[in-house]
């Protein structure tokens, strides 16, 4: 084991820009491996990290801005990670500093740019005006929350998890909100078709005006430039106060660029986040893997893989050398009232060599799809719908290989949900063995911790971690 | 400092629209729930023995059925009329939950109406009297302060149960757990003791033990007891089995929250009519400290008090003052002041739990045998933690659930009194509560993606 005093034998000076996930998880990270290096991070947005997955319950009221900070303020003195509010101009790679808007500057040994991701605008006519804009940033939800008093319908633009998320926040305002999504079926891009049919219909259900197969084409101006009406390619005009764009983000990349540093969509980073400069790293929202890893995508704009790659930035920036392996997929989501886990991978198109089990509750808002090789039937990817999974039990499965005839066997273990939640297990495997007769099998695991299965899966996972309950 | 960071002007802007504005049933709903509480408050003034007892029956009747009537009305419409689901929209804004004039105003009369009930309750002659009625049927006797406010609490804990059950009807849990609690509420805290009354027994509520019902174990309460006869032997054995063997062992097996969150009324008033308060409780590193000295303190003083008392007939003279003085400010401090008039009078600024939190010697027992020896937690799921809040903001013990959950750790604690709610509002599917072996308790089971998540900072 190499000794913090013995690698750094000086205080580096470790600045990050972006306050976001990845930021803050690399300054964790560092400080536990670091004792005596400076850690600055630097933000324009806000003083202190917030869960930005959570913006929607401080506009809905579910919380305040000061609920969603992960940490207390008293944190960053105590782990003595320095904070910085201000926006960064510009990054002087040769004299390693940093130049922030209005002049001051700050120095580096090295520097981590999290500097996240922007909505997309696709250069649609009047995507610039007044009250047309996107939700990312506490700035984005204050313009909303400004916008929100004027406004009795909302259009929103783009159907994926942020659109869903704006049109539940406009709705608990009484503000009516029509949908535009250009696929067929809503985030058919991401989710098969069963899938996609029960978030439409959930979207439905709340009273959402949702259009599919319907495109933006432009949006009109009132005497003062602010947004009065969409038109739709179709010709259709329908007004409104406010247009959410939430077709997808885009990494910032701008400050990099201007840096000289590599970049292409996102930030390119190796392996190991770095960038073209030695001493500058990136992850995160803003950057761009120059080797993908099988079955991930080049730029990953998800909490968990921002913070996934913040933990990687430390162990390497302290020389540990751990290069990219972001073990098996897994992202969720809740669609109004309809919760989502995936985990492996589940394309909308099964690939010509997997076999696809879908089973879905009588009432349309639960659903199972598994997907197997089918070879040797081992599973691949899961997406439930209305339904809680464990995460250990599916990696387990999943980064094994194990037949899909042993996990419909097991079912039980792979079963989150609340206690007393109708088991749906039996009903699901009668669905699987009627679909896959050759494949039959029986249900042998129940939901709940005492099973065989679970034993094993423990003494897979080593010695169990005995910590104090830890505060900070 | 952006506008939405400072958190006055946030709540400024978004008060303006936060007014659901009212239905017309659910305006008549609240006109008979004001009718119900006038008919209530006139009788302080206009009731007394000398009433002919039908006159008082039908008054009483009237306003119950209206205070009744009104509030299950506007508690199912409000939720009833909304898709099942999570809806905690507008709690930090409404003036009611997020501590603002109204909430104050709840306060002081909830505050008010304890410190007239423990030590004014010649006060309330009239509304006692006007209860007689009642109690004749219940009881075959005359009402006393305490039958009185026996029937505003039960009613209470089934009025806006059935708006709890209502507006958590899509979790099962929930929807069994209140039920569970209203039922004994009912039964084992109302018209049982009513019964025992009847039948000339002591008036004894089966579901407090010791050390909540700190006099349960005192000697002389046991006396008592005995003196009764049969039901007596069967009271007494009741308790003596329910702290001893019950506790231990239902808590090894399920956690604290058989008693708290399924039997005890203290929880039972504040998981149904405290509900929409649950989110003020301190979720600060600071007001663990002062709970866990706090609840421990008590703790203490009714073992040292209690034991005391066992041995008063061999102690000298002179120990009896101080321990007389010692049960006095007990009874005073901690079983009026602070589980009655704090414990609920503080309900929609501290949030609903600070009896059970700061001061429960009963949850403190409870709490240490759930912290080193039981089988049950709150199971993180993985690294699916998108750190939200949530599950801390909506915690009743102000755990920062949190903290745990986005570092993959299961919540072992010893005030989680298992009201399943941080499970309820995950948004995420991340937490669960369970029972299990116990020597893994601790153990996250979390994704192998997650690095190192193990060490401090």
């Amino acid at each position: 084991m190499i000794l913090d005093s013995d690698l750094h034998m000086t205080q580096r000076n470790i600045v990050i820009i972006g306050n976001g996930v990845t930021g803050v998880t690399a300054a964790r990270h560092i400080r536990k491996r670091a004792a005596s290096d400076r850690i600055t991070i630097i933000s324009g947005e806000t003083d202190h990290h917030f869960s930005r997955t959570a913006l929607m319950y401080i506009f809905m009221g579910d919380l305040t801005y000061e609920d969603t900070k992960p940490y207390p303020d008293e944190f960053w003195t105590k782990n003595r990670i320095d904070l910085k509010r201000g926006w960064v101009e510009q990054i002087n790679t040769g004299t390693r500093c940093v130049n922030f808007r209005g002049g001051h500057s700050v120095n580096y040994d090295e520097l981590i740019l999290a500097t996240g991701s922007k909505p997309n605008r696709f250069g649609w006519p009047g995507q610039d005006l007044e009250g047309v804009q996107g939700l990312y940033s506490i700035q984005d939800l204050e313009s909303m929350e400004k916008n929100a008093l004027t406004t009795r319908r909302a259009v929103i633009v783009g159907g994926g998890l942020i659109g869903v998320e704006v049109a539940e926040m406009l709705l608990t305002r009484n503000i009516a909100v029509t949908f535009l999504v250009r696929e067929k079926l809503f985030w058919n891009s991401v989710l098969p078709s069963g899938d996609a049919n029960l978030v439409g219909r959930e979207v439905l259900r709340h009273g959402v005006d949702l259009r599919m197969e319907s495109e933006l084409h432009e949006i009109l101006s009132d005497a003062k430039g602010r947004a009065r009406a969409v038109v739709t390619k179709s010709g259709e005009e329908i007004a409104c106060e406010m247009v959410f764009l939430t077709a997808g983000v885009s990494p910032n990349v701008a400050l990099a660029k201007n840096a000289g540093i590599a970049s292409n969509r996102g930030i390119l980073v190796d392996r190991f986040f770095r960038t073209s400069d030695p001493h500058v790293w990136a992850g995160g929202d803003c950057a761009q893997h120059r080797e993908v890893p099988r079955g991930r995508r080049p730029v990953e704009q998800v909490w968990y893989t921002g913070k996934i790659h913040g933990e990687h930035i430390a162990a390497n920036l302290c020389g540990e050398e751990q290069p990219y392996k972001p073990g098996v997929w897994f992202n969720s989501a809740k669609f109004f009232d309809i919760e989502y886990q995936t985990y492996g991978v589940v394309l909308p198109q099964p690939e010509s060599t997997q076999e696809d089990f879908f089973w879905e509750q009588s009432a349309g808002r639960i659903s199972l799809r598994v997907r197997f090789d089918e070879a040797g039937g081992a599973v691949t990817g899961v997406n439930v719908f209305g339904l809680r999974h464990r995460h250990a039990v599916w990696e387990h499965w999943i980064s094994a290989k194990t037949p899909v005839e042993e996990v419909m066997a097991d079912l039980g273990a792979a079963n989150f949900d609340p206690e007393f939640y109708r088991q749906y297990e039996p009903e699901i495997l009668a669905a699987f063995n009627a679909q896959f007769p050759h494949r039959a099998t029986q249900l042998r695991t129940k939901k709940g911790l005492f099973s065989k299965f679970m034993e094993n899966l423990f003494a897979h996972r080593g010695t169990p971690l005995c910590a104090k309950p830890e505060i900070l | 400092m952006t506008d939405l960071t400072s958190n006055l002007s946030y709540e400024s802007h978004s008060i303006a629209h936060s007014g659901s504005q009212l239905g017309a049933l659910e305006k008549a709903a609240l006109a008979f729930v004001a009718l119900g509480l006038l008919l209530l408050a006139s009788a302080l003034f206009g009731v007394s023995s000398q009433m002919p007892e039908a006159t008082r029956a039908l008054w009483l009747g009237a306003a119950w059925t209206s205070l009744i009537g009104g509030g299950l009305t506007f508690g199912l419409h409000k939720h009833l009329s909304g898709k099942p689901g999570v809806r905690n929209t507008r709690k930090t804004t409404d003036s009611l939950t997020a501590r603002g004039a109204w909430g104050w105003s709840l306060a002081i009369v909830l505050t008010s109406f304890y410190v007239v009930l423990y030590w004014f309750p010649g006060l309330l002659e009239g509304l006692i009297r006007l209860h007689d009625p009642l109690s004749q049927i219940l009881r075959g006797k005359a009402a006393d302060q305490w039958f009185v406010y026996g029937t505003f609490y039960t009613a209470a804990i089934l009025v806006m149960g059935a708006k709890a059950i209502a507006k958590y009807r899509h979790s099962r849990y929930q929807i069994l757990r209140t039920g569970v609690i209203m039922f004994t509420q009912l039964g084992f805290a109302y018209l049982l003791p009513a019964l025992f009354a009847k039948l000339n027994q002591p008036e004894v509520y089966l579901s407090y033990l010791w050390p909540l019902a700190y006099d349960k174990l005192f000697p002389g309460t046991l006396d008592q007891f005995l003196k009764a006869g049969n039901i007596g032997f069967f009271i007494v054995g009741w308790f003596v089995v329910g702290t001893l063997i019950a506790t231990p062992v239902l808590t090894y097996y399920f956690g604290k929250r058989w008693y708290c969150s399924w039997v005890c009324g203290c929880g039972g008033l504040a998981n149904t009519a405290g509900d929409s308060f649950r989110q003020n409780s301190d979720k600060s590193l600071k007001a663990w400290k002062i709970e866990r000295w706090m609840i421990h303190g008590v703790l203490v003083w009714i073992v040292v008090l209690t034991t005391l008392l066992w041995f008063e007939s061999v102690m000298p003279e002179a120990l009896k003052g101080p321990m007389y003085l010692l049960r006095q400010w007990y009874g005073f401090l901690i079983g009026a002041a602070f589980a009655g008039v704090v414990g609920v009078g503080f309900y929609p600024l501290m949030g609903t739990r600070v009896w059970c939190r700061f001061g429960c010697p009963m949850a403190a027992i409870l709490g240490l045998l759930q912290r080193f020896n039981s089988r049950f937690r709150i199971t993180t799921n993985g690294a699916q933690c998108i750190s939200c809040g949530n599950c801390s903001k909506y915690c009743e013990m102000g755990i920062d659930v949190r903290s745990y959950a986005q570092r993959g750790q299961n919540i072992i604690r010893a005030s989680c009194v298992g009201c399943g709610m941080c499970a309820t509002v995950c948004p995420r599917g991340v937490l669960s509560l369970e029972n299990g072996p116990q020597p893994r308790r601790y153990n996250a089971e979390h994704g192998l993606s997650m690095l190192g998540e193990k060490k401090s900072v």
